[in-house]
């Protein structure tokens, strides 16, 4: 079981810095959500498991779902189809 | 046999304005509060002159650092005792800190006394299975009811900052809605509709055997918020708003928010009168027991669903 933990909380710094350190808004937001997932995890471990009810509902769900909203709003996630079409027309240019 | 009362004196009357007020149909401020229209900045030519003159004489006179000896001195002082301020805020805190009892030591007070309070006597003074429920909404309810309304008060802020006007919704909203409005996505629709219905059982679960399992009010709204959330993403707007619109929220938190606050304050008015509560506290173990922690429970698990889900529309579209 330490085992398993400590392979756990590994992920856990691995995913903390990945987050700070990935270029792509998408990306954070994805390890931010992966991160909230391990951490309940966690909390299941550490006997708490209404933590991880809430963590689970709250970090890798609804935080992830506003996250991502705002992204859009903010026209962050650009689509693959209009990327292409803006790199074409740099080129073109 | 009931007197039909005529309507200008119906209009008068209390109950007409309140309903007007819990139906939104009317601003209790307009007219009332002395609101006047900010209107916008003009800057005449002698004063855009002036201000110019001073940006100028300023950089010449005082931040030329070369022929004004008082500010290199200043500038100098100020970095030192920058310094000296990080380093003196720095050890005061760690020299707090190290003052502090040694972590997890048997000797903490809070380690002693409320720890062993609440577990020896927990069960028999709140009726509560799971202990840390009773600590949350018996011991400490004071906190949580603070937190509820922590969350109302962060959807109101929601709502102003994002909530969008319904005159101008009604010129271009009319477009600008149907782009964020999901596209019919079968996956996502035959997910949601197998999905849904238990993410919200299991949310009224939670809530419900709060008291008795892990779990309670906060968890089991939040686990209710993202199911409805996800039915929101799959079938749209008109699905949803079939039970569930701002006036729909309003109405659920004011309840809760209202049941909670009468609920504690009754306890606390027993509590602290050495009075017996009426609320009978039950046999441990069964889902009508622990006196009032179920009703508390409810009530969060309603206001916190309400908020997340009410989150959500904001910031999608910025209104029901």
């Amino acid at each position: 079981m330490t085992i398993f933990t400590c392979i756990l909380l590994g992920f856990l710094v691995v995913c903390a810095i990945a987050a700070s350190l990935s270029k792509k808004l998408l990306n954070t937001i994805l390890i931010f959500m992966s991160y909230s997932l391990v951490m309940s995890i966690i909390w299941v471990l550490l006997e708490s498991p209404d933590l991880a009810i809430t963590e689970a509902a709250v970090g890798a769900g609804v935080t992830t779902v506003l996250f991502l909203v705002t992204l859009k709003k903010i026209d962050a996630i650009i689509k693959k189809e209009s990327a292409q079409e803006e790199t074409d027309e740099q080129e073109g240019a | 046999m009931s007197r039909k009362v005529p309507e200008e004196k119906y209009r008068k009357s209390f109950s007409y304005k309140f309903r007007r007020w819990l139906e939104g149909t009317e601003d209790p401020f307009l007219g009332r509060v002395e609101m006047r229209r900010q209107e916008a900045f003009e800057e005449g030519e002698e004063a855009r002159k002036r201000r110019e003159q001073d940006s100028k004489a300023l950089e010449t006179k005082v931040y030329d650092l070369e022929h004004n000896f008082e500010m290199r001195i200043f500038n100098r002082i100020y970095r030192i005792f920058s310094i000296l301020f990080c380093i003196f805020l720095v050890v005061m805190l760690l020299a707090a800190v190290s003052d502090l009892p040694p972590f997890g030591h048997a000797e903490n007070p809070a380690n002693n006394e409320v720890a062993q309070r609440y577990i020896e006597k927990g069960l028999e003074e709140t009726g509560a299975v799971n202990i840390v429920t009773g600590m949350i909404l018996d011991y400490r309810a004071f906190d949580t009811l603070g937190e509820s309304h922590v969350l109302f008060i962060a959807t109101c802020t929601v709502l102003i900052l994002l909530r969008r006007d319904g005159k101008k919704e009604q010129e271009e909203g009319q477009d600008n809605d149907r782009l964020y409005e999901p596209k019919n996505d079968v996956i996502l629709q035959t997910v949601a509709r197998v999905l849904v219905p238990p993410i919200l059982l299991f949310g009224i679960y939670i809530i419900l055997a709060g008291h008795l399992g892990p779990g309670g009010g906060f968890s089991g709204g939040a686990v209710i918020g993202a199911g409805l959330i996800l039915y929101l993403n799959a079938f749209g707007f008109a699905k949803t708003e079939r039970f569930f619109t701002a006036k729909t929220y309003r109405r659920m938190s004011f309840c809760a928010l209202a049941c909670y606050s009468i609920a504690k304050s009754y306890s606390f008015y027993t509590g602290a009168n050495h009075i017996e509560s009426v609320v009978p506290l039950g046999t441990p173990g069964a889902i009508l027991s622990s006196g009032l922690i179920l009703v508390l429970n409810i009530c969060v698990g309603v206001v916190v669903a309400g908020t997340m889900y009410t989150f959500y529309v904001m910031f999608r579209k910025g209104g029901y």
